[in-house]
């Protein structure tokens, strides 16, 4: 199957910045009541993109990022991913288990503390995906790496490099009020996923051509 | 000198003095060739093991089966001697673990060997490895010694 990136209108992009601002909101709420403090989400972006230019989103491919990963199943599949940068994960696990270590190193609890924040906040942004659209989705255990941009997100384009070289991105990203702790949220959908999405917000891809 | 870049599921020549580099390799290959006669090397980076797994439009430098013919027959083109290429791959590693071991899951491994096949095929010795793990890889070929450096981020820099 190929997707017909063309039978896509401005009005796909946008109920998809749609799914991702309810949920991104839903996430940065569960945020907010974990560390305790007032979160601003950007507006989010629904693109399609070259496979190199994701990597741009958070810094090149060469940028050391932390990321957590889980695969969705379900109606849906793809996968997400929630992607800090160093300071910002350090910042944030610094909320949760106070901390006098400077080093930049992650203890073993630091890590296993940063795989749970990715678990609350992709669940939440899932739990509201699944309400918003009505499609069944679950999310898999999580899974923590740090590394370069590019290793990492390469990972979640294996299925759609199957099918071409650009990828449907809905990237939310948040700040905190004191701008400290930026996160992104990627949801990669499997191609033959976005037209589930679609035809269950109401505007399937076939009908608007 | 200038420094030739390599995108994901691209591929590019190069010849001395110039360096050619790709960044970012996880689960994909890196395969970079050189004639040390004409110094002229070559880099791909692979995404996928096998072009029968394509379903769109055909990106050559995607698969491994595709990718390292066309990379040694651009480098034919330019000058070089296919007797006399050498191959080193690095990358193939597997970025995250997951319990339920699916074949997707594996695809850093099985890049690696599809990469070792085709270069096989096409009678190309494998000079070097620096693959697997669970790290990524940036790598960077001098085009007028043919060494080829490995950067990562916590397993720091080795040349080969």
């Amino acid at each position: 199957m190929t997707i017909k990136w063309n039978g896509m209108g401005e009005i796909h992009l946008d109920v998809l910045k749609e799914v991702g601002n309810i949920g991104a909101g839903n996430a940065a709420t569960a945020l907010s009541k974990l560390i305790s403090r007032d979160i601003d989400m950007k507006v989010p972006h629904a693109r399609i993109v070259h496979f190199d230019q994701i990597t741009e989103l958070v810094g090149g491919p060469d940028a050391v990022v932390v990321a957590i990963l889980l695969h969705i199943n379900g109606d849906v599949q793809g996968s997400m991913f929630f992607i800090l940068n160093e300071a910002s994960a350090k910042e944030l696990v610094k909320e949760l288990l106070p901390t006098n270590d400077q080093t930049p190193n992650f203890t073993d609890l630091e890590f296993s503390a940063l795989q749970e924040i990715g678990n609350i906040l992709i669940g939440s942004y899932l739990t509201s995906l699944i309400d918003f659209t009505q499609l069944n989705m679950y999310h898999s255990v999580p899974s923590l790496a740090i590394d370069m941009a590019g290793a990492i997100v390469s990972y979640g384009l294996i299925e759609l490099s199957q099918v071409g070289d650009y990828a449907m991105v809905i990237d939310t990203s948040f700040l905190d009020g004191s701008k400290e702790v930026e996160g992104h949220f990627f949801f990669l959908p499997d191609p033959e996923s976005l037209n589930k999405i679609f035809r269950a917000l109401g505007v399937p891809l076939d009908e608007c051509h | 000198m200038n420094v030739i870049k390599v995108g994901m599921a691209d591929l590019n020549i190069a010849s001395s003095p110039d360096r050619i580099r790709t960044v970012g390799l996880g689960s994909c290959v890196g395969v970079a060739l050189y004639d040390k006669i004409t110094k002229i090397g070559g880099l791909a980076h692979i995404m996928l093991p096998s072009s029968t797994l394509n379903k769109g439009v055909l990106n050559v430098a995607k698969y491994a089966d595709t990718a390292i013919p066309k990379l040694i027959d651009d480098m034919v083109k330019k000058g070089a001697d296919s007797r006399r290429i050498i191959a080193k791959i690095a990358g193939g590693a597997q970025m995250f673990s997951f319990s339920s071991a699916s074949e997707i899951m594996r695809i850093g491994p099985r890049n690696v060997e599809a990469c070792k096949e085709a270069l096989r095929h096409a009678r190309i010795h494998l000079n070097c490895e620096d693959t697997g793990g669970n790290w990524g890889r940036t790598i960077e070929m001098d085009c007028s010694t043919g060494v080829l450096q490995v950067r990562s981020v916590n397993n720091g820099v080795k040349e080969f």
